[in-house]
């Protein structure tokens, strides 16, 4: 299966929240109005300008995931339709991939006494089974649309390229992190809604592989100095210690003979 | 060292049982009643003085270990062995304090052990762990001496002190691999970081930052033990370690000042904002301060002067921890943290914790027994005459 993907056309978002109600349904989540995205709201319509401009938040289901990095005990995978999914059998609850994503996504059942990480799942099941994920089945306008990466990256250029007065000239989702599942169009400057724009542009998770590859290496040439320097401290002791016995035994002898005659 | 054995109930004593108490309570109430009703935790802030304090600093805090053992087994410095065993058991109780504190923290804290079994080398966290398995395990084993020497446990022993080099050298790679990749943590999260804390160098910075802070604690146990024991403070020993200290901290300026300037950040710190005064309060109290005391010849030698700049050392790096963790990642006004009660209680309640079992251990173990006018142990007499032949 060729990876999946959302292209979410910030322009064609009239506001209606379907999206946020489909995913309740499909997740089997409570219908209330969200704040914010939460353990219990997977996805979140925030608005800008007076409400008249809308965008969606939700897990961008990155490439090269920060959090598949980050996680020591591999709860979380990339999976081959494109959704990162993460598995709770096996998380210890540290965290560290709620402070490692780079757009904020994983939210934790903080009232919860076996805690999970609760976000976007981009519709695993059905999407695996050939469907669409729920959001994009809702939209009315087309705002959020499903379909193969590669294809949406085109269809994505294409907007822009067909209309560029109407499009700030730029995919976000492109190169983020090192390129991302979910992409999006905006008429508006990114930054000013809220789009974290200092995110790397290559995979996230280099960053640290760049030292964590080192660590075989500095832990053999650390042993061999120690050992070494260890040796000539010892062999040193060892010496001083010989000589000292030479000249203790020398000195007896002086002073046995000296006894003798 | 040997006092008589009522219990006495003293100022500090009343001290740590309350907090150890309060700790407790506060640790019950957590498992009770889950993490988001007990912390001032959230999704924006993940991470609090758990993680900050109990965990980083514990760690950082017990890197006397590693620096005072490398010093004596693999350095062939002699003369700092009288230290040797009480930093050792700094380090060990620090460790153990870092995985009570993990356990706290921790979401799902009984899968705990799936860090053994479920590998990821991708994850800094994965390294982390395993320094942490390894590394208390090699502590426990560097103590070992102290208990099996209590229980006359001969044979053991000679096993343990014939592998006494070997693990010392794991030690310091452990250790050391250890301090740099809880600041490696930090790499992943470029953007999340106030400027004057995030660094591509911030593992070189963890660890030339942490042996200044263990050399630093180990002069503080030093001097609270002599009082707690009523026994003789090493001065001459302790102040060769604040001129290292000095050293350090010398080092550890110039890295990060150059780090700053590279990365043109240094103009953060000199801004009307929280994170630049966090900063300065971190810098010259923390580290400029104490550089300039340490060098103070007439200062290192006195007891207050060297008591008063490790401990000044001490808060610099309780500082930098903290701001790395805490102070960079929060945003005015819409992302702030503040400990809870519990948090603030569960933090303390385990130094006060650390603090009892360092005074257990000692008064029922031989912890300053290699003190230089103890003459009971064989393994310094080839050392003295050696001392000797040189001096000859």
């Amino acid at each position: 299966m060729k990876p999946k993907g959302l292209l979410i056309d910030i322009t064609k978002c009239v506001g209606c929240h379907s999206c946020e109600q489909a995913c309740a349904e499909a997740n089997g989540l409570p219908q209330d109005a969200a704040t914010d995205l939460s353990a219990t709201h997977y996805t979140y319509l925030k608005s800008f300008n007076d409400e008249t401009v809308f965008v969606r938040r939700l897990c961008m289901h990155c490439n090269e995931p920060t959090c598949v990095s980050a996680c020591l005990v591999g709860a979380f995978r990339k999976t081959e339709t494109g959704a990162v999914l993460y598995d709770e059998s096996k998380c210890i609850g540290c965290r560290y991939c709620m402070q490692a994503c780079p757009f904020e996504v994983p939210r934790y059942e903080w009232g919860s006494l076996a805690p999970k990480i609760q976000k976007c799942r981009m519709c695993y099941e059905r999407v695996a089974a050939g469907g669409q994920t729920a959001c994009a089945a809702a939209c009315p306008t087309g705002a959020t649309m499903f379909g193969d990466r590669d294809d949406l990256v085109r269809e994505a250029r294409s907007r822009i390229d067909a209309n560029p007065g109407g499009y700030v000239d730029y995919v976000y989702g492109l190169s983020e992190a090192g390129g991302t599942s979910v992409l999006f169009l905006s008429a508006i400057p990114f930054e000013k809604l809220g789009f974290p724009m200092n995110v790397p542009k290559e995979p996230i998770p280099d960053l640290s592989w760049r030292v964590l590859s080192q660590v075989p290496k500095y832990a053999v040439a650390a042993g061999v100095l120690l050992f070494g320097i260890n040796w000539i401290t010892a062999r040193r002791t060892d010496v001083a210690r010989f000589e000292a016995e030479e000249r203790r035994a020398r000195a007896r002898g002086a002073a046995e003979s000296g006894v003798r005659p | 060292m040997k006092r008589s054995g009522a219990f006495t109930l003293t100022f500090w004593k009343s001290v740590a049982i309350v907090l150890m108490a309060l700790g407790f309570a506060a640790a019950v109430q957590r498992y009770a009643m889950g993490l988001g009703a007990t912390t001032n935790l959230k999704d924006t802030f993940p991470w609090g003085i758990w993680i900050g304090f109990d965990i980083l600093v514990g760690v950082g805090l017990a890197a006397g270990g590693f620096t005072i053992a490398a010093t004596v087994y693999i350095f062939g410095i002699e003369r700092f062995r009288p230290i040797l065993r009480p930093t050792i058991l700094t380090a060990f109780l620090g460790y153990l304090l870092v995985i009570a504190g993990l356990m706290v923290d921790l979401g799902r804290p009984w899968a705990i052990w799936h860090a053994m079994i479920m590998w990821n080398p991708h994850s800094v966290m994965f390294e982390v762990a395993w320094c942490v398995m390894l590394y208390t395990t090699v502590l426990a084993l560097e103590f070992s001496p102290v208990v099996l020497e209590r229980f006359r446990l001969r044979r053991t022993l000679r096993v343990v002190r014939a592998v006494t080099v070997p693990l010392v050298i794991l030690g310091v790679i452990l250790s050391t691999l250890h301090q740099s990749s809880l600041g490696s943590l930090f790499l992943i999260i470029p953007g999340r970081m106030h400027p004057l804390w995030y660094s591509n160098i911030i593992p070189f910075l963890f660890i030339i930052s942490c042996v200044a802070a263990g050399l630093a604690m180990t002069i503080v146990e030093s001097f609270l033990s002599a009082r707690a024991f009523g026994r003789e403070v090493e001065l001459p020993l302790l102040s060769e370690l604040g001129r290292v200290i000095a050293v350090v901290l010398a080092l550890y300026f110039t890295v990060r000042l150059q780090d700053l300037m590279t990365r043109d950040a240094l103009r953060y710190a000199f801004m009307p904002t929280y994170q630049s005064a966090m900063f300065l309060l971190e810098i010259v109290p923390g580290v400029m301060l104490p550089f300039g005391l340490l060098l103070v010849r007439r200062i290192r030698e006195s007891r207050t002067g060297l008591f008063y700049s490790a401990v000044l050392v001490l808060l610099g790096f309780v500082a930098h921890r903290m701001n790395t963790t805490i102070t960079s990642m929060e945003h005015w006004p819409d992302r702030l943290y503040v400990p809870s009660v519990q948090e603030l209680a569960v933090t303390l309640g385990l130094a006060a914790f650390g603090f009892t079992a360092f005074a257990l251990v000692a008064r029922y173990f031989n912890v300053f027994g290699e003190a230089p006018h103890g003459r009971a142990h064989a393994p310094d007499a080839p050392a003295r005459e050696v001392a000797a032949a040189r001096a000859e």
